[in-house]
Protein backbone atom coordinates (compact mmCIF):
# COMPACT_ATOMS: atom_id res chain seq x y z
CA UNK A 1 0.00 0.00 0.00
CA UNK A 2 2.38 2.66 -0.88
CA UNK A 3 1.91 5.89 -1.21
CA UNK A 4 -0.88 6.29 0.67
CA UNK A 5 -0.13 8.63 3.08
CA UNK A 6 -1.96 9.51 6.66
CA UNK A 7 -2.94 12.88 4.97
CA UNK A 8 -4.72 11.09 1.71
CA UNK A 9 -6.51 8.25 4.16
CA UNK A 10 -7.89 11.16 6.82
CA UNK A 11 -8.75 13.08 3.41
CA UNK A 12 -11.03 10.32 1.87
CA UNK A 13 -12.18 9.72 5.45
CA UNK A 14 -13.42 13.51 5.65
CA UNK A 15 -15.21 12.74 1.90
CA UNK A 16 -16.92 9.96 2.27
CA UNK A 17 -18.17 11.22 5.72
CA UNK A 18 -19.74 14.32 4.00
CA UNK A 19 -20.67 12.48 1.34
CA UNK A 20 -22.42 10.08 3.77
CA UNK A 21 -23.89 13.18 5.77
CA UNK A 22 -25.79 14.35 2.57
CA UNK A 23 -27.40 11.14 1.88
CA UNK A 24 -28.84 11.23 5.50
CA UNK A 25 -29.98 14.71 5.37
CA UNK A 26 -31.79 14.32 1.85
CA UNK A 27 -33.52 11.42 3.44
CA UNK A 28 -34.14 13.69 6.62
CA UNK A 29 -35.59 16.06 4.13
CA UNK A 30 -37.69 13.64 2.36
CA UNK A 31 -38.90 11.14 4.48
CA UNK A 32 -42.10 11.98 5.49
CA UNK A 33 -42.32 9.24 8.83
CA UNK A 34 -41.24 11.45 11.27
CA UNK A 35 -39.94 8.22 13.02
CA UNK A 36 -37.47 7.51 10.87
CA UNK A 37 -36.41 11.60 10.74
CA UNK A 38 -35.69 10.97 14.38
CA UNK A 39 -33.47 8.03 13.78
CA UNK A 40 -31.28 9.53 10.80
CA UNK A 41 -31.06 12.71 12.91
CA UNK A 42 -29.43 9.88 14.80
CA UNK A 43 -27.06 9.04 12.67
CA UNK A 44 -26.27 12.47 10.87
CA UNK A 45 -25.04 13.02 14.24
CA UNK A 46 -22.73 10.37 14.67
CA UNK A 47 -21.26 10.88 10.76
CA UNK A 48 -20.71 14.52 12.53
CA UNK A 49 -19.24 12.80 15.65
CA UNK A 50 -16.76 10.89 13.49
CA UNK A 51 -15.93 13.98 11.30
CA UNK A 52 -14.68 16.25 14.31
CA UNK A 53 -12.83 13.41 15.51
CA UNK A 54 -10.98 13.17 11.86
CA UNK A 55 -10.52 17.15 11.98
CA UNK A 56 -9.02 16.67 15.33
CA UNK A 57 -11.46 18.24 17.68
CA UNK A 58 -12.06 15.57 20.02
CA UNK A 59 -13.78 17.44 23.01
CA UNK A 60 -16.35 18.59 20.23
CA UNK A 61 -16.57 15.11 18.92
CA UNK A 62 -17.20 13.81 22.84
CA UNK A 63 -20.27 16.15 22.95
CA UNK A 64 -21.70 15.31 19.61
CA UNK A 65 -21.16 11.83 20.55
CA UNK A 66 -23.25 12.45 24.18
CA UNK A 67 -25.69 14.26 22.67
CA UNK A 68 -26.49 13.16 19.60
CA UNK A 69 -26.93 9.49 20.38
CA UNK A 70 -29.54 8.63 23.16
CA UNK A 71 -30.34 12.10 24.48
CA UNK A 72 -31.80 13.68 21.54
CA UNK A 73 -32.92 10.73 20.31
CA UNK A 74 -35.04 10.58 23.41
CA UNK A 75 -36.32 13.54 23.30
CA UNK A 76 -37.31 13.99 19.92
CA UNK A 77 -39.79 10.96 20.36
CA UNK A 78 -40.89 12.11 23.52
CA UNK A 79 -42.23 15.18 21.44
CA UNK A 80 -43.54 13.21 18.53
CA UNK A 81 -45.52 11.28 21.39
CA UNK A 82 -47.31 14.77 21.56
CA UNK A 83 -47.81 15.33 18.18
CA UNK A 84 -48.62 12.87 15.02
CA UNK A 85 -45.38 10.80 13.71
CA UNK A 86 -46.50 11.59 10.04
CA UNK A 87 -45.24 14.97 8.44
CA UNK A 88 -48.34 16.14 7.01
CA UNK A 89 -47.63 17.03 2.78
CA UNK A 90 -46.54 20.92 2.08
CA UNK A 91 -48.93 22.89 0.57
CA UNK A 92 -46.65 24.63 -1.49
CA UNK A 93 -43.34 24.29 -3.20
CA UNK A 94 -40.82 26.23 -1.75
CA UNK A 95 -38.90 27.27 -4.86
CA UNK A 96 -38.10 31.02 -3.28
CA UNK A 97 -36.56 29.36 -0.47
CA UNK A 98 -34.39 27.13 -2.51
CA UNK A 99 -33.07 29.47 -4.94
CA UNK A 100 -32.43 31.22 -1.88
CA UNK A 101 -30.30 28.53 -0.61
CA UNK A 102 -28.78 27.66 -3.78
CA UNK A 103 -27.22 31.26 -3.74
CA UNK A 104 -26.21 31.20 -0.42
CA UNK A 105 -24.61 27.75 -0.39
CA UNK A 106 -22.41 28.87 -4.12
CA UNK A 107 -21.57 31.92 -2.17
CA UNK A 108 -20.18 30.50 0.71
CA UNK A 109 -18.56 27.99 -1.22
CA UNK A 110 -16.63 30.65 -3.49
CA UNK A 111 -15.55 32.50 -0.42
CA UNK A 112 -14.26 29.02 1.24
CA UNK A 113 -11.64 29.00 -1.31
CA UNK A 114 -9.89 32.60 0.08
CA UNK A 115 -9.48 31.05 3.75
CA UNK A 116 -6.26 29.78 4.99
CA UNK A 117 -5.49 25.92 4.31
CA UNK A 118 -6.68 23.93 7.51
CA UNK A 119 -4.30 23.82 10.32
CA UNK A 120 -1.87 26.00 8.29
CA UNK A 121 0.27 27.37 11.45
CA UNK A 122 0.18 30.85 9.60
CA UNK A 123 -3.22 31.55 9.81
CA UNK A 124 -4.58 34.45 11.57
CA UNK A 125 -6.48 32.47 13.73
CA UNK A 126 -3.73 30.68 15.55
CA UNK A 127 -1.77 34.16 16.14
CA UNK A 128 -2.43 36.43 18.84
CA UNK A 129 -4.31 34.97 21.65
CA UNK A 130 -3.68 30.82 20.69
CA UNK A 131 -0.18 30.62 20.86
CA UNK A 132 -0.35 32.07 24.21
CA UNK A 133 -2.43 30.31 25.65
CA UNK A 134 -0.76 27.02 24.13
CA UNK A 135 2.61 28.25 26.29
CA UNK A 136 0.97 29.40 29.36
CA UNK A 137 -1.83 26.48 29.47
CA UNK A 138 0.07 23.86 30.79
CA UNK A 139 2.08 25.52 33.52
CA UNK A 140 -0.32 27.76 34.47
CA UNK A 141 -3.42 25.74 35.46
CA UNK A 142 -1.68 22.42 34.87
CA UNK A 143 -4.38 20.60 32.76
CA UNK A 144 -2.53 18.67 29.42
CA UNK A 145 -5.61 19.30 27.95
CA UNK A 146 -5.64 22.93 26.91
CA UNK A 147 -9.65 23.32 25.66
CA UNK A 148 -10.63 22.57 28.65
CA UNK A 149 -7.87 25.05 30.44
CA UNK A 150 -9.40 27.79 27.69
CA UNK A 151 -13.14 26.40 28.58
CA UNK A 152 -12.87 26.50 32.17
CA UNK A 153 -10.42 28.92 32.96
CA UNK A 154 -8.76 31.44 30.33
CA UNK A 155 -12.68 31.59 29.16
CA UNK A 156 -14.69 30.73 32.14
CA UNK A 157 -17.01 33.79 31.80
CA UNK A 158 -18.10 32.25 28.49
CA UNK A 159 -18.73 28.99 29.74
CA UNK A 160 -20.79 30.44 32.60
CA UNK A 161 -22.76 32.21 30.07
CA UNK A 162 -23.09 28.43 28.44
CA UNK A 163 -24.18 27.24 31.38
CA UNK A 164 -26.58 29.75 31.75
CA UNK A 165 -28.29 29.56 28.12
CA UNK A 166 -28.40 25.63 29.08
CA UNK A 167 -30.20 26.95 32.17
CA UNK A 168 -32.80 29.22 30.70
CA UNK A 169 -33.02 27.29 27.84
CA UNK A 170 -34.55 24.39 30.78
CA UNK A 171 -37.08 26.69 32.46
CA UNK A 172 -38.40 27.85 29.11
CA UNK A 173 -39.23 24.49 28.39
CA UNK A 174 -40.08 23.19 31.61
CA UNK A 175 -42.56 26.51 31.92
CA UNK A 176 -44.09 25.15 28.74
CA UNK A 177 -44.61 21.84 29.67
CA UNK A 178 -45.26 21.88 33.89
CA UNK A 179 -46.93 25.11 33.56
CA UNK A 180 -50.08 24.39 32.14
CA UNK A 181 -50.81 21.46 34.32
CA UNK A 182 -49.72 23.42 37.47
CA UNK A 183 -53.08 25.21 37.00
CA UNK A 184 -54.50 21.91 36.68
CA UNK A 185 -53.32 21.46 40.23
CA UNK A 186 -49.89 19.97 41.16
CA UNK A 187 -47.01 18.67 39.29
CA UNK A 188 -47.50 15.05 38.71
CA UNK A 189 -45.62 12.06 39.34
CA UNK A 190 -44.90 10.07 36.37
CA UNK A 191 -45.79 6.91 35.68
CA UNK A 192 -48.58 4.97 37.97
CA UNK A 193 -48.22 7.44 40.71
CA UNK A 194 -48.97 5.50 44.07
CA UNK A 195 -50.05 2.28 43.23
CA UNK A 196 -46.85 -0.64 43.30
CA UNK A 197 -44.71 -1.67 40.53
CA UNK A 198 -46.40 -4.40 39.53
CA UNK A 199 -49.56 -2.94 38.68
CA UNK A 200 -49.58 -0.78 35.47
CA UNK A 201 -46.03 -1.66 34.95
CA UNK A 202 -44.24 -0.96 31.53
CA UNK A 203 -44.74 -3.38 29.21
CA UNK A 204 -40.88 -3.75 28.89
CA UNK A 205 -40.11 -5.17 31.75
CA UNK A 206 -41.58 -8.46 30.70
CA UNK A 207 -38.33 -8.97 28.69
CA UNK A 208 -35.91 -10.84 31.20
CA UNK A 209 -33.35 -9.98 28.85
CA UNK A 210 -33.76 -6.11 28.49
CA UNK A 211 -34.08 -5.98 32.43
CA UNK A 212 -30.77 -7.84 32.80
CA UNK A 213 -28.79 -5.93 30.03
CA UNK A 214 -29.76 -2.67 31.12
CA UNK A 215 -29.18 -3.53 34.84
CA UNK A 216 -25.45 -4.60 33.94
CA UNK A 217 -25.01 -1.30 31.35
CA UNK A 218 -25.91 1.23 33.84
CA UNK A 219 -23.21 1.17 36.63
CA UNK A 220 -20.82 1.71 33.52
CA UNK A 221 -22.62 4.60 32.15
CA UNK A 222 -22.84 6.47 35.23
CA UNK A 223 -19.07 5.13 35.94
CA UNK A 224 -18.16 6.58 33.07
CA UNK A 225 -19.97 9.56 33.01
CA UNK A 226 -17.63 10.14 36.12
CA UNK A 227 -14.49 8.96 34.33
CA UNK A 228 -15.54 11.76 31.71
CA UNK A 229 -15.97 14.35 34.23
CA UNK A 230 -12.91 14.28 36.00
CA UNK A 231 -10.29 13.06 32.82
CA UNK A 232 -11.52 15.88 31.27
CA UNK A 233 -8.33 17.46 32.58
CA UNK A 234 -6.20 15.49 30.75
CA UNK A 235 -7.93 14.00 27.74
CA UNK A 236 -11.75 15.07 25.96
CA UNK A 237 -14.07 15.42 28.31
CA UNK A 238 -15.32 17.74 30.70
CA UNK A 239 -18.72 18.59 32.61
CA UNK A 240 -21.18 18.83 29.02
CA UNK A 241 -20.37 15.37 28.01
CA UNK A 242 -20.36 13.84 31.68
CA UNK A 243 -23.74 15.44 31.93
CA UNK A 244 -25.78 14.27 28.88
CA UNK A 245 -23.72 11.04 29.80
CA UNK A 246 -24.92 10.66 33.39
CA UNK A 247 -28.56 11.86 32.40
CA UNK A 248 -29.11 9.01 29.66
CA UNK A 249 -28.06 7.00 31.95
CA UNK A 250 -31.09 7.68 34.30
CA UNK A 251 -33.16 7.66 31.21
CA UNK A 252 -32.09 4.03 30.42
CA UNK A 253 -33.70 3.15 33.43
CA UNK A 254 -36.45 4.89 32.95
CA UNK A 255 -37.24 3.21 29.54
CA UNK A 256 -36.72 0.13 30.98
CA UNK A 257 -38.13 0.07 34.13
CA UNK A 258 -40.52 2.89 34.00
CA UNK A 259 -40.49 6.03 34.54
CA UNK A 260 -41.78 5.79 38.34
CA UNK A 261 -38.59 3.66 39.38
CA UNK A 262 -36.41 6.78 37.66
CA UNK A 263 -38.20 8.81 39.66
CA UNK A 264 -37.83 6.83 42.90
CA UNK A 265 -33.83 6.80 41.76
CA UNK A 266 -33.90 10.72 40.97
CA UNK A 267 -36.64 12.61 42.14
CA UNK A 268 -38.58 15.15 40.24
CA UNK A 269 -37.52 17.26 43.23
CA UNK A 270 -34.28 16.90 43.60
CA UNK A 271 -33.57 17.13 39.80
CA UNK A 272 -35.60 20.44 39.77
CA UNK A 273 -32.86 21.27 42.17
CA UNK A 274 -30.43 20.91 40.00
CA UNK A 275 -31.00 22.67 37.25
CA UNK A 276 -29.68 26.01 38.76
CA UNK A 277 -27.64 24.53 41.34
CA UNK A 278 -25.00 24.42 38.86
CA UNK A 279 -25.30 28.07 37.40
CA UNK A 280 -25.19 28.83 41.45
CA UNK A 281 -21.82 26.70 41.57
CA UNK A 282 -20.02 27.97 38.81
CA UNK A 283 -21.23 31.52 39.71
CA UNK A 284 -19.96 30.79 43.43
CA UNK A 285 -17.04 29.92 42.58
CA UNK A 286 -16.34 33.51 40.62
CA UNK A 287 -17.32 34.77 44.08
CA UNK A 288 -15.34 32.81 45.79
CA UNK A 289 -12.29 34.11 43.98
CA UNK A 290 -13.83 37.60 44.51
CA UNK A 291 -13.61 36.68 48.71
CA UNK A 292 -10.40 35.84 48.43
CA UNK A 293 -9.06 39.02 46.96
CA UNK A 294 -8.79 38.52 43.12
CA UNK A 295 -11.35 38.89 40.18
CA UNK A 296 -14.23 37.38 39.42
CA UNK A 297 -13.94 33.96 38.45
CA UNK A 298 -9.93 34.10 39.04
CA UNK A 299 -9.44 30.92 40.59
CA UNK A 300 -5.50 31.83 41.07
CA UNK A 301 -6.53 32.63 44.90
CA UNK A 302 -8.29 29.74 45.59
CA UNK A 303 -5.41 27.66 47.30
CA UNK A 304 -2.41 28.10 48.48
CA UNK A 305 -0.33 28.69 45.03
CA UNK A 306 -1.83 29.58 41.77
CA UNK A 307 -1.28 26.21 40.05
CA UNK A 308 -3.71 24.39 42.97
CA UNK A 309 -6.00 27.22 43.17
CA UNK A 310 -6.72 26.88 39.03
CA UNK A 311 -7.22 22.82 39.33
CA UNK A 312 -10.13 23.65 42.14
CA UNK A 313 -11.44 26.14 40.57
CA UNK A 314 -11.56 24.06 37.11
CA UNK A 315 -12.86 21.40 39.09
CA UNK A 316 -15.68 23.56 40.84
CA UNK A 317 -17.11 25.14 38.06
CA UNK A 318 -16.90 21.84 35.87
CA UNK A 319 -19.19 20.17 38.35
CA UNK A 320 -21.36 23.41 38.33
CA UNK A 321 -21.74 22.35 34.80
CA UNK A 322 -22.27 18.61 35.60
CA UNK A 323 -25.02 19.57 37.41
CA UNK A 324 -27.11 21.73 35.48
CA UNK A 325 -26.70 19.71 32.14
CA UNK A 326 -28.21 16.82 34.12
CA UNK A 327 -30.48 18.21 35.60
CA UNK A 328 -31.37 19.87 32.83
CA UNK A 329 -32.02 16.80 30.61
CA UNK A 330 -33.64 14.94 32.83
CA UNK A 331 -36.09 17.60 34.03
CA UNK A 332 -36.95 17.94 30.31
CA UNK A 333 -37.40 14.29 29.87
CA UNK A 334 -39.71 13.87 33.02
CA UNK A 335 -41.65 16.42 31.79
CA UNK A 336 -42.07 15.11 28.72
CA UNK A 337 -42.76 11.57 29.99
CA UNK A 338 -45.30 12.93 32.60
CA UNK A 339 -47.07 15.36 30.80
CA UNK A 340 -48.66 12.51 27.68
CA UNK A 341 -49.95 10.77 31.02
CA UNK A 342 -51.59 13.47 32.65
CA UNK A 343 -53.39 14.51 29.13
CA UNK A 344 -54.88 10.94 28.71
CA UNK A 345 -56.35 10.87 32.43
CA UNK A 346 -57.71 14.36 31.58
CA UNK A 347 -58.86 12.91 28.58
CA UNK A 348 -60.33 10.12 30.31
CA UNK A 349 -62.11 12.01 32.97
CA UNK A 350 -63.73 14.48 30.64
CA UNK B 1 -4.25 -1.82 6.09
CA UNK B 2 -6.12 1.08 8.36
CA UNK B 3 -6.88 2.58 5.10
CA UNK B 4 -8.62 -0.73 3.57
CA UNK B 5 -10.24 -1.21 6.62
CA UNK B 6 -11.44 2.30 6.72
CA UNK B 7 -12.95 2.02 3.28
CA UNK B 8 -14.87 -1.18 4.21
CA UNK B 9 -16.40 0.41 7.53
CA UNK B 10 -17.54 3.11 5.45
CA UNK B 11 -18.71 1.47 2.36
CA UNK B 12 -20.83 -0.79 4.86
CA UNK B 13 -21.64 2.32 6.60
CA UNK B 14 -23.28 3.44 2.95
CA UNK B 15 -24.77 0.15 2.75
CA UNK B 16 -26.52 0.09 6.09
CA UNK B 17 -27.49 4.30 5.34
CA UNK B 18 -29.20 2.77 2.45
CA UNK B 19 -31.28 0.39 4.37
CA UNK B 20 -31.98 2.93 6.83
CA UNK B 21 -33.50 4.91 4.15
CA UNK B 22 -35.27 2.43 2.30
CA UNK B 23 -36.51 -0.18 5.27
CA UNK B 24 -40.09 -0.75 4.51
CA UNK B 25 -40.67 -1.39 8.64
CA UNK B 26 -39.60 0.88 10.95
CA UNK B 27 -37.77 -2.15 13.03
CA UNK B 28 -35.71 -2.08 9.39
CA UNK B 29 -34.64 1.18 10.02
CA UNK B 30 -34.33 0.72 13.65
CA UNK B 31 -31.79 -2.49 12.95
CA UNK B 32 -29.83 -0.18 10.16
CA UNK B 33 -29.47 2.74 12.82
CA UNK B 34 -28.08 -0.03 15.37
CA UNK B 35 -25.54 -1.12 12.80
CA UNK B 36 -24.19 2.72 12.03
CA UNK B 37 -24.18 2.96 15.57
CA UNK B 38 -21.42 0.21 15.75
CA UNK B 39 -19.83 1.13 12.34
CA UNK B 40 -19.30 4.60 13.22
CA UNK B 41 -17.41 2.95 16.39
CA UNK B 42 -14.97 1.14 14.25
CA UNK B 43 -14.93 4.69 12.11
CA UNK B 44 -13.96 6.18 15.09
CA UNK B 45 -11.61 3.78 16.40
CA UNK B 46 -9.37 3.23 12.49
CA UNK B 47 -9.51 6.98 12.21
CA UNK B 48 -7.97 7.61 15.56
CA UNK B 49 -5.51 5.73 14.54
CA UNK B 50 -4.75 6.70 11.44
CA UNK B 51 -4.18 10.18 12.95
CA UNK B 52 -1.92 8.64 16.08
CA UNK B 53 -4.62 10.17 18.62
CA UNK B 54 -5.36 7.29 21.74
CA UNK B 55 -8.03 9.86 22.98
CA UNK B 56 -11.06 8.83 20.38
CA UNK B 57 -11.16 5.43 21.79
CA UNK B 58 -12.87 7.42 24.91
CA UNK B 59 -15.32 8.87 22.66
CA UNK B 60 -16.14 5.41 20.84
CA UNK B 61 -16.90 3.57 24.07
CA UNK B 62 -18.87 6.75 25.11
CA UNK B 63 -20.87 5.61 21.64
CA UNK B 64 -21.63 2.08 22.19
CA UNK B 65 -23.17 2.91 25.91
CA UNK B 66 -25.48 5.91 24.42
CA UNK B 67 -26.21 3.94 21.13
CA UNK B 68 -28.46 1.27 23.10
CA UNK B 69 -30.42 3.84 24.86
CA UNK B 70 -31.71 5.46 21.15
CA UNK B 71 -32.45 1.75 19.85
CA UNK B 72 -34.21 1.13 23.17
CA UNK B 73 -36.27 4.36 23.03
CA UNK B 74 -37.04 3.70 19.76
CA UNK B 75 -38.65 0.45 20.29
CA UNK B 76 -40.51 1.51 23.07
CA UNK B 77 -42.17 4.47 21.53
CA UNK B 78 -42.95 2.10 18.42
CA UNK B 79 -44.83 -0.64 21.03
CA UNK B 80 -46.43 2.25 23.49
CA UNK B 81 -46.95 5.48 21.48
CA UNK B 82 -45.07 7.41 24.37
CA UNK B 83 -42.07 7.25 26.75
CA UNK B 84 -44.07 7.59 29.84
CA UNK B 85 -45.73 4.75 32.03
CA UNK B 86 -48.76 3.34 30.13
CA UNK B 87 -51.77 4.54 32.33
CA UNK B 88 -54.13 1.56 33.26
CA UNK B 89 -55.30 -0.71 30.41
CA UNK B 90 -53.50 1.14 27.61
CA UNK B 91 -51.37 -1.14 25.83
CA UNK B 92 -52.16 0.45 22.09
CA UNK B 93 -48.51 1.38 19.80
CA UNK B 94 -48.23 3.71 17.33
CA UNK B 95 -45.60 3.68 15.05
CA UNK B 96 -46.32 -0.04 14.41
CA UNK B 97 -49.26 0.56 12.30
CA UNK B 98 -47.56 3.56 10.25
CA UNK B 99 -46.19 2.55 7.03
CA UNK B 100 -42.55 2.55 7.26
CA UNK C 1 10.99 -12.31 10.15
CA UNK C 2 11.01 -10.37 13.74
CA UNK C 3 8.01 -10.76 16.30
CA UNK C 4 7.42 -7.10 15.52
CA UNK C 5 6.90 -8.03 11.59
CA UNK C 6 4.80 -11.58 12.51
CA UNK C 7 2.72 -8.98 14.58
CA UNK C 8 2.03 -6.79 12.00
CA UNK C 9 1.42 -9.28 9.65
CA UNK C 10 -0.98 -10.97 12.06
CA UNK C 11 -2.76 -7.18 13.02
CA UNK C 12 -2.87 -6.56 8.82
CA UNK C 13 -4.84 -9.86 8.50
CA UNK C 14 -6.91 -9.39 11.34
CA UNK C 15 -7.96 -5.98 9.87
CA UNK C 16 -8.82 -7.59 6.61
CA UNK C 17 -10.82 -10.00 7.64
CA UNK C 18 -12.73 -7.42 10.78
CA UNK C 19 -13.24 -5.39 7.08
CA UNK C 20 -14.62 -7.80 4.86
CA UNK C 21 -16.92 -9.65 7.73
CA UNK C 22 -18.76 -5.90 8.12
CA UNK C 23 -18.89 -5.03 4.50
CA UNK C 24 -20.77 -8.82 4.36
CA UNK C 25 -23.18 -8.15 6.84
CA UNK C 26 -23.93 -4.82 6.05
CA UNK C 27 -24.48 -6.35 2.18
CA UNK C 28 -26.68 -9.12 3.98
CA UNK C 29 -28.50 -5.91 5.62
CA UNK C 30 -28.93 -4.88 2.37
CA UNK C 31 -30.09 -7.28 0.53
CA UNK C 32 -31.51 -10.20 3.00
CA UNK C 33 -35.97 -10.30 1.53
CA UNK C 34 -36.92 -10.01 5.41
CA UNK C 35 -36.60 -8.38 8.74
CA UNK C 36 -35.36 -11.63 10.62
CA UNK C 37 -32.77 -12.31 8.03
CA UNK C 38 -31.66 -8.46 8.11
CA UNK C 39 -31.58 -8.78 11.81
CA UNK C 40 -29.16 -12.07 11.81
CA UNK C 41 -26.96 -10.60 9.33
CA UNK C 42 -26.24 -7.11 10.97
CA UNK C 43 -25.05 -9.49 14.18
CA UNK C 44 -22.11 -10.58 11.92
CA UNK C 45 -21.16 -6.78 11.82
CA UNK C 46 -21.21 -6.43 15.59
CA UNK C 47 -19.60 -9.52 16.96
CA UNK C 48 -17.04 -10.70 14.15
CA UNK C 49 -16.80 -7.18 12.41
CA UNK C 50 -15.79 -5.29 15.38
CA UNK C 51 -14.12 -8.44 16.87
CA UNK C 52 -11.45 -8.40 14.51
CA UNK C 53 -11.15 -4.96 13.78
CA UNK C 54 -10.08 -4.46 17.20
CA UNK C 55 -7.98 -7.61 17.25
CA UNK C 56 -6.17 -5.94 14.83
CA UNK C 57 -5.62 -2.75 16.26
CA UNK C 58 -4.68 -4.31 19.04
CA UNK C 59 -2.16 -6.38 18.03
CA UNK C 60 -0.50 -3.23 16.32
CA UNK C 61 -0.94 -1.39 19.68
CA UNK C 62 0.68 -3.75 22.04
CA UNK C 63 0.19 -4.01 25.51
CA UNK C 64 -0.71 -0.99 26.88
CA UNK C 65 -3.89 1.52 27.26
CA UNK C 66 -5.24 1.31 24.00
CA UNK C 67 -5.95 -2.01 23.67
CA UNK C 68 -7.33 -2.13 27.25
CA UNK C 69 -10.01 0.64 26.25
CA UNK C 70 -10.47 -1.75 22.80
CA UNK C 71 -11.33 -4.55 24.73
CA UNK C 72 -13.82 -2.81 26.49
CA UNK C 73 -15.22 -1.67 23.21
CA UNK C 74 -15.62 -5.39 22.35
CA UNK C 75 -16.66 -6.12 25.67
CA UNK C 76 -19.53 -3.81 26.09
CA UNK C 77 -20.84 -4.07 21.99
CA UNK C 78 -21.38 -7.81 22.65
CA UNK C 79 -23.32 -6.85 25.58
CA UNK C 80 -25.34 -3.89 24.14
CA UNK C 81 -26.10 -5.38 20.93
CA UNK C 82 -27.65 -8.49 21.42
CA UNK C 83 -29.81 -6.61 24.06
CA UNK C 84 -30.84 -4.01 21.36
CA UNK C 85 -31.70 -6.56 18.60
CA UNK C 86 -33.34 -8.96 20.96
CA UNK C 87 -35.73 -6.05 21.88
CA UNK C 88 -35.58 -5.26 18.40
CA UNK C 89 -36.96 -8.93 17.31
CA UNK C 90 -39.56 -9.19 20.15
CA UNK C 91 -40.79 -5.53 19.60
CA UNK C 92 -41.14 -6.61 15.58
CA UNK C 93 -43.04 -9.89 17.00
CA UNK C 94 -45.19 -8.40 19.01
CA UNK C 95 -46.18 -5.82 16.15
CA UNK C 96 -46.98 -8.54 13.94
CA UNK C 97 -43.97 -9.13 11.74
CA UNK C 98 -43.62 -12.46 11.04
CA UNK C 99 -40.57 -14.59 9.06
CA UNK C 100 -40.52 -14.87 5.34
CA UNK C 101 -40.76 -18.47 5.50
CA UNK C 102 -40.03 -20.90 2.49
CA UNK C 103 -43.73 -22.20 2.27
CA UNK C 104 -44.70 -18.57 1.42
CA UNK C 105 -42.69 -18.63 -1.23
CA UNK C 106 -43.38 -22.19 -2.52
CA UNK C 107 -45.82 -20.40 -4.98
CA UNK C 108 -43.31 -18.11 -6.47
CA UNK C 109 -41.30 -20.44 -7.84
CA UNK C 110 -37.27 -21.10 -6.29
CA UNK C 111 -35.69 -19.37 -4.35
CA UNK C 112 -33.89 -16.16 -5.61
Amino acid sequence: MTGVTSESIVLFVNTALLLLMCAAALGVVRLRNLFAVVMLGGVYSFLMASLMVALDAVDVGMTETAVGAGISVVLMLSVLGLTKTREAAPRHRPLVALVVSAVVAVSLLYASGDLPPFGDPAAPAHQHVAPEYLARAPVETGAPNIVTAVLASYRGYDTLGETAVILTGGIGVLVLLLGARRRRGGVRQGGAGESPEGTGAPMLRDTVILRVGAKILLPFILLFALYVQFHGDFGPGGGFQAGVAAATGVVLYALVFGVASAQRVAPVRVVLVMVPLGVLIYAGTGLAGMLAGGNYLDYSVLAHDPVHGQHWGIFAVESGVFVTVSGTMLAIFYAFAGRRQAREEEGAGR
Amino acid sequence: MFAAALVAVLTGFALALTRALLGPTVFDRALAVNSCGTLAVATLALVGFVTERPDFLDIAILYVLLNVVGTIAVLRFVRFGQLGDPVEGERGGRGADEPG
Amino acid sequence: MSPDDILEIASGACLVLGAAFVVIGALGLLRFPDLFARVHAASLIDTLGIGFLALGMGLHAGWSQVSLKLGFIVALVGLTSPVATHALAQAALHAGERPVLRSDRRDEGPLP
